[in-house]
Protein backbone atom coordinates (compact mmCIF):
# COMPACT_ATOMS: atom_id res chain seq x y z
CA UNK A 1 0.00 0.00 0.00
CA UNK A 2 1.29 3.21 -1.03
CA UNK A 3 1.45 5.99 1.12
CA UNK A 4 0.25 9.43 1.02
CA UNK A 5 0.29 12.72 2.65
CA UNK A 6 -2.81 14.40 4.06
CA UNK A 7 -3.51 18.20 3.07
CA UNK A 8 -0.60 17.99 0.90
CA UNK A 9 -1.55 18.44 -3.22
CA UNK A 10 -0.70 15.72 -5.65
CA UNK A 11 0.18 15.52 -9.95
CA UNK A 12 -1.08 12.58 -12.07
CA UNK A 13 2.44 12.56 -12.84
CA UNK A 14 3.43 11.12 -9.37
CA UNK A 15 4.59 14.01 -7.85
CA UNK A 16 3.86 15.61 -4.36
CA UNK A 17 3.21 19.77 -3.74
CA UNK A 18 3.69 20.80 -0.37
CA UNK A 19 2.73 24.22 -0.16
CA UNK A 20 5.14 26.19 2.22
CA UNK A 21 3.66 29.42 2.14
CA UNK A 22 4.98 32.53 0.10
CA UNK A 23 3.95 30.88 -2.58
CA UNK A 24 6.72 28.70 -2.65
CA UNK A 25 6.26 25.00 -2.91
CA UNK A 26 8.21 21.59 -1.99
CA UNK A 27 8.54 19.13 -4.78
CA UNK A 28 9.07 15.35 -4.70
CA UNK A 29 7.63 12.34 -6.08
CA UNK A 30 5.26 10.11 -4.29
CA UNK A 31 5.43 6.77 -2.49
CA UNK A 32 3.68 5.10 -5.28
CA UNK A 33 5.86 6.23 -7.88
CA UNK A 34 9.31 5.32 -6.14
CA UNK A 35 7.47 1.61 -5.95
CA UNK A 36 6.65 1.14 -9.16
CA UNK A 37 10.00 2.83 -10.31
CA UNK A 38 11.85 0.87 -7.76
CA UNK A 39 16.07 0.86 -6.68
CA UNK A 40 16.81 5.00 -7.79
CA UNK A 41 20.25 4.94 -9.07
CA UNK A 42 20.33 8.25 -10.40
CA UNK A 43 18.52 11.34 -10.12
CA UNK A 44 18.69 14.58 -12.56
CA UNK A 45 16.72 17.52 -11.27
CA UNK A 46 16.75 21.55 -12.44
CA UNK A 47 19.39 23.46 -10.86
CA UNK A 48 18.51 26.59 -8.53
CA UNK A 49 17.33 29.84 -10.85
CA UNK A 50 16.18 27.39 -13.64
CA UNK A 51 12.59 27.82 -14.76
CA UNK A 52 10.32 24.86 -14.85
CA UNK A 53 6.66 25.07 -16.73
CA UNK A 54 3.61 22.99 -15.53
CA UNK A 55 3.25 19.52 -17.33
CA UNK A 56 6.88 19.80 -18.70
CA UNK A 57 9.72 17.87 -18.26
CA UNK A 58 11.88 18.74 -15.05
CA UNK A 59 14.48 16.01 -15.31
CA UNK A 60 14.62 12.04 -14.97
CA UNK A 61 14.54 9.82 -12.41
CA UNK A 62 16.24 6.13 -13.10
CA UNK A 63 16.20 2.52 -11.43
CA UNK A 64 18.28 0.08 -12.12
CA UNK A 65 15.89 -1.12 -14.94
CA UNK A 66 14.57 1.75 -16.41
CA UNK A 67 14.68 5.78 -17.17
CA UNK A 68 11.43 7.68 -16.29
CA UNK A 69 10.69 11.48 -17.18
CA UNK A 70 10.40 13.82 -13.99
CA UNK A 71 7.30 16.63 -14.79
CA UNK A 72 7.00 19.64 -13.21
CA UNK A 73 3.22 19.85 -11.02
CA UNK A 74 3.67 23.78 -11.40
CA UNK A 75 5.30 26.57 -12.99
CA UNK A 76 8.11 28.86 -11.49
CA UNK A 77 11.25 28.91 -10.62
CA UNK A 78 13.67 26.77 -8.66
CA UNK A 79 14.99 28.57 -5.47
CA UNK A 80 16.52 25.28 -3.76
CA UNK A 81 17.13 21.84 -4.80
CA UNK A 82 18.13 18.72 -2.34
CA UNK A 83 21.50 18.20 -3.43
CA UNK A 84 21.47 15.01 -1.05
CA UNK A 85 20.46 12.81 -4.22
CA UNK A 86 23.21 13.23 -6.26
CA UNK A 87 25.11 10.96 -4.49
CA UNK A 88 21.96 9.44 -2.19
CA UNK A 89 19.03 8.41 -4.52
CA UNK A 90 18.06 5.99 -2.77
CA UNK A 91 16.72 8.11 -0.24
CA UNK A 92 13.83 8.95 -2.85
CA UNK A 93 13.14 5.04 -1.63
CA UNK A 94 13.27 5.21 1.82
CA UNK A 95 11.27 9.06 2.27
CA UNK A 96 10.04 9.50 -0.32
CA UNK A 97 8.05 12.69 1.33
CA UNK A 98 10.95 14.00 3.41
CA UNK A 99 14.54 13.60 3.06
CA UNK A 100 13.45 12.10 -0.87
CA UNK A 101 12.39 16.00 -1.37
CA UNK A 102 13.89 17.36 -4.78
CA UNK A 103 13.21 20.94 -5.50
CA UNK A 104 11.37 23.94 -4.19
CA UNK A 105 9.66 26.06 -6.59
CA UNK A 106 8.82 29.89 -6.27
CA UNK A 107 5.28 30.09 -7.75
CA UNK A 108 4.90 32.22 -11.31
CA UNK A 109 1.04 30.99 -11.28
CA UNK A 110 -0.23 30.00 -8.17
CA UNK A 111 -3.46 29.48 -9.81
CA UNK A 112 -2.53 25.78 -10.95
CA UNK A 113 -2.36 24.67 -7.56
CA UNK A 114 -6.23 24.32 -8.06
CA UNK A 115 -5.51 22.10 -10.98
CA UNK A 116 -3.93 19.32 -8.57
CA UNK A 117 -5.23 16.92 -6.92
CA UNK A 118 -5.84 16.11 -3.20
CA UNK A 119 -4.51 13.52 -0.98
CA UNK A 120 -8.12 11.80 -1.29
CA UNK A 121 -8.33 12.51 -4.97
CA UNK A 122 -4.82 10.92 -5.59
CA UNK A 123 -5.49 7.88 -3.30
CA UNK A 124 -8.14 7.24 -5.58
CA UNK A 125 -6.25 7.66 -8.68
CA UNK A 126 -3.16 5.85 -7.86
CA UNK A 127 -6.29 3.15 -6.94
CA UNK A 128 -7.21 2.49 -10.50
CA UNK A 129 -3.89 2.36 -12.12
CA UNK B 1 -2.89 -7.42 -18.94
CA UNK B 2 -4.47 -9.49 -21.15
CA UNK B 3 -3.43 -11.84 -23.70
CA UNK B 4 0.02 -12.29 -21.90
CA UNK B 5 1.67 -15.93 -21.77
CA UNK B 6 2.39 -17.25 -18.09
CA UNK B 7 4.37 -20.00 -16.74
CA UNK B 8 3.19 -22.61 -14.51
CA UNK B 9 4.34 -20.35 -11.12
CA UNK B 10 2.15 -17.20 -12.14
CA UNK B 11 -0.52 -18.17 -9.42
CA UNK B 12 2.30 -18.29 -6.73
CA UNK B 13 4.08 -14.79 -8.00
CA UNK B 14 1.99 -13.09 -5.64
CA UNK B 15 2.27 -14.75 -2.50
CA UNK B 16 5.58 -13.78 -2.53
CA UNK B 17 5.70 -10.30 -3.52
CA UNK B 18 5.64 -10.17 -6.92
CA UNK B 19 5.95 -6.90 -8.96
CA UNK B 20 5.00 -8.39 -12.35
CA UNK B 21 5.42 -6.65 -15.72
CA UNK B 22 4.64 -7.91 -19.49
CA UNK B 23 8.13 -9.08 -20.82
CA UNK B 24 8.43 -9.62 -24.49
CA UNK B 25 4.50 -10.85 -24.17
CA UNK B 26 5.03 -12.89 -21.14
CA UNK B 27 3.53 -11.94 -17.60
CA UNK B 28 6.76 -12.11 -15.36
CA UNK B 29 8.00 -11.00 -12.14
CA UNK B 30 10.41 -8.48 -12.42
CA UNK B 31 10.93 -8.21 -9.23
CA UNK B 32 10.10 -9.94 -5.59
CA UNK B 33 12.22 -7.56 -3.06
CA UNK B 34 14.51 -5.12 -4.79
CA UNK B 35 16.88 -5.73 -7.79
CA UNK B 36 19.66 -4.63 -6.10
CA UNK B 37 18.72 -6.74 -3.03
CA UNK B 38 18.14 -9.85 -4.87
CA UNK B 39 21.58 -9.05 -7.10
CA UNK B 40 23.49 -9.05 -3.88
CA UNK B 41 21.73 -11.98 -2.53
CA UNK B 42 22.66 -13.70 -5.73
CA UNK B 43 26.22 -12.86 -5.55
CA UNK B 44 27.03 -13.67 -1.90
CA UNK B 45 24.04 -16.38 -1.30
CA UNK B 46 21.49 -17.85 -3.88
CA UNK B 47 18.83 -16.89 -5.36
CA UNK B 48 15.79 -18.57 -7.04
CA UNK B 49 14.82 -17.68 -10.71
CA UNK B 50 11.18 -19.06 -12.44
CA UNK B 51 12.67 -19.16 -16.28
CA UNK B 52 10.14 -21.38 -17.43
CA UNK B 53 9.20 -18.72 -20.23
CA UNK B 54 12.53 -20.08 -21.57
CA UNK B 55 12.33 -22.55 -24.62
CA UNK B 56 12.76 -26.13 -25.26
CA UNK B 57 12.96 -27.73 -28.59
CA UNK B 58 13.93 -31.77 -28.79
CA UNK B 59 15.80 -33.30 -31.94
CA UNK B 60 15.86 -36.74 -32.16
CA UNK B 61 16.66 -39.36 -34.28
CA UNK B 62 19.74 -40.81 -36.52
CA UNK B 63 20.70 -37.91 -37.74
CA UNK B 64 20.08 -35.67 -35.06
CA UNK B 65 24.07 -35.21 -34.43
CA UNK B 66 24.47 -34.23 -38.27
CA UNK B 67 21.24 -32.01 -38.32
CA UNK B 68 22.52 -30.20 -34.68
CA UNK B 69 25.16 -29.87 -36.26
CA UNK B 70 24.65 -28.23 -39.46
CA UNK B 71 21.79 -25.79 -37.32
CA UNK B 72 24.66 -24.29 -34.54
CA UNK B 73 27.68 -22.50 -34.66
CA UNK B 74 29.21 -24.58 -31.75
CA UNK B 75 30.69 -28.27 -32.52
CA UNK B 76 29.02 -31.31 -31.02
CA UNK B 77 31.25 -34.02 -32.75
CA UNK B 78 33.08 -35.03 -29.41
CA UNK B 79 30.19 -33.65 -27.06
CA UNK B 80 29.68 -36.34 -24.42
CA UNK B 81 26.61 -37.59 -22.93
CA UNK B 82 25.47 -35.52 -20.08
CA UNK B 83 27.81 -32.63 -21.39
CA UNK B 84 26.24 -29.43 -22.70
CA UNK B 85 27.50 -26.47 -24.87
CA UNK B 86 26.78 -22.86 -25.82
CA UNK B 87 25.77 -21.92 -29.40
CA UNK B 88 24.04 -19.64 -31.58
CA UNK B 89 21.59 -20.50 -34.60
CA UNK B 90 22.63 -17.98 -38.07
CA UNK B 91 21.70 -16.97 -40.59
CA UNK B 92 23.08 -17.75 -43.89
CA UNK B 93 24.75 -13.86 -43.88
CA UNK B 94 26.09 -14.73 -40.15
CA UNK B 95 23.57 -12.56 -38.61
CA UNK B 96 22.04 -14.41 -35.19
CA UNK B 97 18.41 -16.62 -35.44
CA UNK B 98 19.13 -16.79 -31.52
CA UNK B 99 21.64 -18.30 -28.99
CA UNK B 100 20.97 -21.57 -27.30
CA UNK B 101 22.14 -24.39 -25.27
CA UNK B 102 22.44 -27.49 -26.38
CA UNK B 103 22.33 -30.82 -24.19
CA UNK B 104 23.37 -34.27 -25.35
CA UNK B 105 21.01 -36.39 -23.61
CA UNK B 106 21.73 -39.26 -25.55
CA UNK B 107 23.36 -40.27 -29.30
CA UNK B 108 20.75 -39.43 -31.40
CA UNK B 109 18.95 -37.35 -28.92
CA UNK B 110 19.34 -33.40 -28.14
CA UNK B 111 17.46 -30.52 -26.12
CA UNK B 112 17.94 -27.27 -27.28
CA UNK B 113 17.18 -24.70 -24.80
CA UNK B 114 16.08 -21.25 -26.85
CA UNK B 115 15.26 -17.74 -25.75
CA UNK B 116 11.22 -17.63 -24.73
CA UNK B 117 10.69 -14.29 -27.13
CA UNK B 118 12.20 -16.10 -30.00
CA UNK B 119 10.52 -19.67 -29.49
CA UNK B 120 7.72 -19.54 -32.71
CA UNK B 121 11.00 -18.15 -35.05
CA UNK B 122 13.29 -20.44 -33.70
CA UNK B 123 10.67 -23.79 -34.20
CA UNK B 124 10.23 -22.41 -37.49
CA UNK B 125 13.74 -22.04 -38.78
CA UNK B 126 14.61 -25.59 -37.30
CA UNK B 127 11.67 -27.41 -39.02
CA UNK B 128 12.82 -25.66 -42.19
CA UNK B 129 15.88 -26.57 -42.08
CA UNK B 130 16.85 -29.61 -40.26
CA UNK B 131 18.30 -32.00 -42.35
CA UNK B 132 18.19 -36.07 -42.43
CA UNK B 133 16.21 -38.37 -40.51
CA UNK B 134 14.64 -36.69 -37.03
CA UNK B 135 11.93 -35.53 -35.30
CA UNK B 136 11.47 -32.19 -34.04
CA UNK B 137 9.54 -31.33 -31.12
CA UNK B 138 8.40 -28.30 -29.09
CA UNK B 139 8.18 -29.02 -25.64
CA UNK B 140 8.53 -25.51 -24.44
CA UNK B 141 4.98 -25.57 -22.88
CA UNK B 142 5.06 -28.84 -20.67
CA UNK B 143 8.59 -28.23 -19.93
CA UNK B 144 9.10 -25.31 -16.66
CA UNK B 145 12.85 -24.22 -15.67
CA UNK B 146 14.04 -23.42 -12.03
CA UNK B 147 17.29 -21.51 -11.87
CA UNK B 148 19.04 -22.13 -8.71
CA UNK B 149 22.19 -19.38 -8.55
CA UNK B 150 24.29 -18.55 -6.12
CA UNK B 151 27.78 -19.72 -3.68
CA UNK B 152 24.69 -21.77 -1.34
CA UNK B 153 23.39 -22.96 -4.00
CA UNK B 154 24.71 -26.30 -4.71
CA UNK B 155 24.47 -26.83 -0.43
CA UNK B 156 20.64 -26.17 -0.85
CA UNK B 157 20.19 -27.98 -3.84
CA UNK B 158 22.37 -31.33 -1.93
CA UNK B 159 20.34 -31.65 1.29
CA UNK B 160 16.92 -32.13 -1.24
CA UNK B 161 18.58 -34.62 -3.79
CA UNK B 162 20.83 -38.10 -3.18
CA UNK B 163 22.57 -37.62 -6.54
CA UNK B 164 26.29 -36.53 -5.78
CA UNK B 165 25.89 -32.85 -7.20
CA UNK B 166 29.16 -32.31 -6.71
CA UNK B 167 29.78 -35.15 -9.81
CA UNK B 168 27.80 -32.61 -11.56
CA UNK B 169 30.82 -30.59 -13.47
CA UNK B 170 30.43 -26.57 -15.30
CA UNK B 171 28.04 -26.97 -18.34
CA UNK B 172 27.16 -30.46 -17.85
CA UNK B 173 23.46 -32.38 -16.38
CA UNK B 174 22.15 -35.07 -15.36
CA UNK B 175 18.67 -36.63 -16.19
CA UNK B 176 16.29 -37.51 -14.17
CA UNK B 177 17.58 -36.95 -11.01
CA UNK B 178 14.58 -36.92 -7.91
CA UNK B 179 15.07 -33.60 -6.20
CA UNK B 180 12.30 -33.07 -3.29
CA UNK B 181 10.43 -36.25 -5.10
CA UNK B 182 10.48 -34.40 -8.27
CA UNK B 183 11.97 -35.79 -11.32
CA UNK B 184 14.34 -33.16 -12.72
CA UNK B 185 17.46 -32.56 -14.93
CA UNK B 186 19.77 -30.92 -12.95
CA UNK B 187 22.41 -28.95 -14.99
CA UNK B 188 25.12 -26.94 -13.61
CA UNK B 189 24.49 -23.83 -15.59
CA UNK B 190 23.04 -20.36 -15.35
CA UNK B 191 23.18 -16.55 -16.32
CA UNK B 192 24.06 -14.64 -13.55
CA UNK B 193 28.27 -14.93 -13.45
CA UNK B 194 27.58 -17.49 -10.26
CA UNK B 195 27.33 -21.37 -9.04
CA UNK B 196 24.36 -22.62 -9.43
CA UNK B 197 21.67 -24.89 -11.62
CA UNK B 198 19.06 -24.83 -13.54
CA UNK B 199 16.63 -27.42 -13.59
CA UNK B 200 14.22 -28.63 -16.60
CA UNK B 201 11.04 -30.28 -14.97
CA UNK B 202 7.49 -31.11 -15.83
CA UNK B 203 5.57 -28.24 -16.02
CA UNK B 204 2.81 -29.31 -13.41
CA UNK B 205 5.91 -30.30 -10.73
CA UNK B 206 7.30 -26.68 -10.91
CA UNK B 207 5.09 -24.67 -7.96
CA UNK B 208 5.87 -27.40 -5.10
CA UNK B 209 9.25 -27.64 -6.32
CA UNK B 210 9.58 -23.64 -6.32
CA UNK B 211 7.56 -23.48 -2.84
CA UNK B 212 10.08 -26.40 -1.42
CA UNK B 213 13.97 -24.96 -2.82
CA UNK B 214 12.81 -21.90 -1.39
CA UNK B 215 11.66 -23.08 2.35
CA UNK B 216 14.82 -25.15 2.83
CA UNK B 217 17.16 -22.23 1.38
CA UNK B 218 15.44 -19.87 3.52
CA UNK B 219 17.99 -20.50 6.13
CA UNK B 220 20.91 -19.99 3.88
CA UNK B 221 19.44 -16.81 2.63
CA UNK B 222 17.97 -18.35 -0.29
CA UNK B 223 15.26 -15.42 -2.07
CA UNK B 224 12.85 -15.59 -4.96
CA UNK B 225 14.55 -13.58 -7.64
CA UNK B 226 12.87 -11.53 -10.87
CA UNK B 227 14.07 -10.99 -14.16
CA UNK B 228 15.09 -7.10 -13.16
CA UNK B 229 18.36 -8.90 -10.98
CA UNK B 230 18.56 -12.01 -13.73
CA UNK B 231 19.63 -8.90 -16.19
CA UNK B 232 21.68 -6.77 -13.96
CA UNK B 233 23.48 -10.09 -12.76
CA UNK B 234 23.94 -11.48 -16.69
CA UNK B 235 25.39 -8.10 -17.33
CA UNK B 236 27.58 -7.46 -15.33
CA UNK B 237 28.99 -10.96 -16.23
CA UNK B 238 28.87 -9.83 -20.21
CA UNK B 239 26.18 -12.60 -20.88
CA UNK B 240 24.89 -11.34 -24.44
CA UNK B 241 20.87 -11.01 -24.18
CA UNK B 242 18.99 -11.54 -27.47
CA UNK B 243 17.67 -8.22 -29.04
CA UNK B 244 20.52 -6.16 -27.37
CA UNK B 245 23.60 -8.14 -27.72
CA UNK B 246 22.52 -10.02 -30.53
CA UNK B 247 20.05 -10.16 -33.18
CA UNK B 248 19.73 -10.38 -37.03
CA UNK B 249 22.24 -7.61 -38.27
CA UNK B 250 25.15 -8.53 -35.59
CA UNK B 251 27.22 -11.88 -35.99
CA UNK B 252 28.49 -14.03 -33.20
CA UNK B 253 32.07 -12.63 -33.79
CA UNK B 254 31.36 -8.94 -33.16
CA UNK B 255 29.10 -9.34 -30.29
CA UNK B 256 32.14 -11.23 -28.71
CA UNK B 257 30.84 -14.87 -28.32
CA UNK B 258 33.44 -16.70 -31.09
CA UNK B 259 34.17 -18.95 -28.80
CA UNK B 260 30.74 -20.41 -29.39
CA UNK B 261 31.82 -20.27 -33.36
CA UNK B 262 33.92 -23.47 -34.43
CA UNK B 263 35.05 -22.18 -37.90
CA UNK B 264 37.21 -25.59 -38.08
CA UNK B 265 34.82 -28.31 -37.72
CA UNK B 266 34.41 -30.60 -40.28
CA UNK B 267 30.80 -30.17 -40.68
CA UNK B 268 29.21 -27.62 -42.94
CA UNK B 269 26.67 -25.33 -40.78
CA UNK B 270 24.40 -22.25 -42.01
CA UNK B 271 26.37 -19.20 -41.52
CA UNK B 272 29.61 -20.79 -41.80
CA UNK B 273 30.84 -19.42 -45.46
CA UNK B 274 30.06 -15.42 -43.77
CA UNK B 275 31.36 -16.11 -41.08
CA UNK B 276 34.64 -17.53 -42.23
CA UNK B 277 35.39 -14.27 -44.13
CA UNK B 278 34.47 -11.62 -41.39
CA UNK B 279 37.17 -13.96 -39.56
CA UNK B 280 39.33 -13.61 -42.45
CA UNK B 281 38.84 -9.94 -43.12
CA UNK B 282 38.30 -9.26 -39.31
CA UNK B 283 34.95 -7.93 -37.89
CA UNK B 284 34.04 -4.12 -38.09
CA UNK B 285 32.44 -3.89 -35.48
CA UNK B 286 33.08 -5.05 -31.80
CA UNK B 287 31.19 -5.28 -28.22
CA UNK B 288 32.89 -3.80 -25.84
CA UNK B 289 32.56 -2.55 -22.10
CA UNK B 290 32.43 0.83 -21.31
CA UNK B 291 32.44 3.24 -17.97
CA UNK B 292 30.79 6.15 -17.92
CA UNK B 293 33.47 9.52 -16.45
CA UNK B 294 30.88 11.94 -16.54
CA UNK B 295 26.76 11.55 -14.76
CA UNK B 296 24.45 9.68 -16.24
CA UNK B 297 23.82 5.67 -16.95
CA UNK B 298 24.41 4.22 -20.98
CA UNK B 299 20.86 2.51 -22.19
CA UNK B 300 20.13 0.69 -24.78
CA UNK B 301 20.32 2.17 -27.58
CA UNK B 302 21.91 5.11 -26.53
CA UNK B 303 24.77 6.64 -29.63
CA UNK B 304 28.29 6.41 -28.99
CA UNK B 305 30.91 8.76 -30.74
CA UNK B 306 34.88 9.37 -30.85
CA UNK B 307 35.78 11.49 -28.01
CA UNK B 308 36.94 13.92 -30.18
CA UNK B 309 33.90 13.80 -32.60
CA UNK B 310 32.26 16.83 -33.94
CA UNK B 311 28.52 17.76 -33.61
CA UNK B 312 27.93 16.41 -37.04
CA UNK B 313 29.89 13.42 -37.07
CA UNK B 314 28.78 10.26 -37.54
CA UNK B 315 28.51 7.80 -33.97
CA UNK B 316 30.74 5.05 -33.92
CA UNK B 317 28.08 2.43 -32.73
CA UNK B 318 25.37 2.34 -29.80
CA UNK B 319 25.11 1.31 -26.24
CA UNK B 320 23.64 -2.52 -26.08
CA UNK B 321 22.89 -2.78 -22.63
CA UNK B 322 23.98 -0.55 -19.33
CA UNK B 323 22.60 0.20 -16.33
CA UNK B 324 24.36 1.07 -12.82
CA UNK B 325 26.45 -2.28 -11.82
CA UNK B 326 25.22 -3.47 -8.44
CA UNK B 327 28.19 -5.03 -7.48
CA UNK B 328 30.79 -2.49 -8.70
CA UNK B 329 28.66 0.56 -8.11
CA UNK B 330 29.63 2.09 -11.64
CA UNK B 331 27.24 3.16 -14.51
CA UNK B 332 28.52 0.85 -16.98
CA UNK B 333 27.47 -0.56 -20.58
CA UNK B 334 28.16 -2.98 -23.63
CA UNK B 335 28.34 -1.01 -26.54
CA UNK B 336 28.98 -2.02 -30.24
CA UNK B 337 31.10 -0.20 -31.79
CA UNK B 338 33.90 0.33 -34.71
CA UNK B 339 36.43 -1.97 -33.98
CA UNK B 340 39.25 0.91 -34.07
CA UNK B 341 37.68 2.16 -31.01
CA UNK B 342 37.53 -1.11 -29.60
CA UNK B 343 40.93 -0.98 -27.59
CA UNK B 344 40.46 -0.85 -23.39
CA UNK B 345 40.95 2.53 -22.30
CA UNK B 346 39.66 4.36 -25.74
CA UNK B 347 37.76 8.07 -24.49
CA UNK B 348 34.07 7.90 -26.19
CA UNK B 349 31.26 9.92 -25.12
CA UNK B 350 27.58 8.80 -24.84
CA UNK B 351 24.47 10.34 -26.15
CA UNK B 352 22.51 10.76 -23.18
CA UNK B 353 19.34 12.63 -23.84
CA UNK B 354 20.77 15.23 -26.08
CA UNK B 355 23.81 15.66 -24.15
CA UNK B 356 27.68 13.94 -25.17
CA UNK B 357 28.54 12.24 -21.37
CA UNK B 358 32.68 10.87 -21.36
CA UNK B 359 33.05 7.61 -20.96
CA UNK B 360 35.80 5.29 -21.98
CA UNK B 361 36.24 1.21 -22.86
CA UNK B 362 36.82 -0.93 -19.82
CA UNK B 363 37.71 -4.70 -19.56
CA UNK B 364 34.63 -6.97 -19.62
CA UNK B 365 32.96 -9.24 -18.11
CA UNK B 366 32.34 -6.26 -15.92
CA UNK B 367 32.40 -9.21 -12.99
CA UNK B 368 34.21 -12.53 -12.16
CA UNK B 369 33.80 -14.77 -9.70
Amino acid sequence: MSKVVENWLYSKEHEWVEVLGENRVRVGITDFAQNQLGDLVFVEIPQVGDEVTADETMGTVESVKAVSDLFSPVSGKVVEVNGELEDSPEVINSDAYGQGWMIVIELSNPDELSGLLTAGQYAAFVEEE
Amino acid sequence: MEGLKRTPLFPLYANYGAKVIDFGGWELPVQFSSIIEEHHAVRTLAGLFDVSHMGEVMIEGPDATACVQYLITNDISKLQINQAVYAALCYPNGGIVDDLLVYKQGEQKYLLVINASNIDKDVDWILSHAIGDVTIENISSKTAQLALQGPVAEKVLQRMTATDLSEIAYFTFEDDVEVAGVKTLVSRTGYTGEDGFELYLDAADAPALWEKILEEGKADGVVPCGLGARDTLRFEARLPLYGQELGPDISPLEAGIGFAVKLQKEADFIGKEALQKQKEEGVSRKLVGIELIGRGIPRNGYPVYAADAAETDEAIGYVTSGTQSPTLKKNLGLALIKADYAAIGTNLTVEIRGKRIEAVTVKAPFYKR
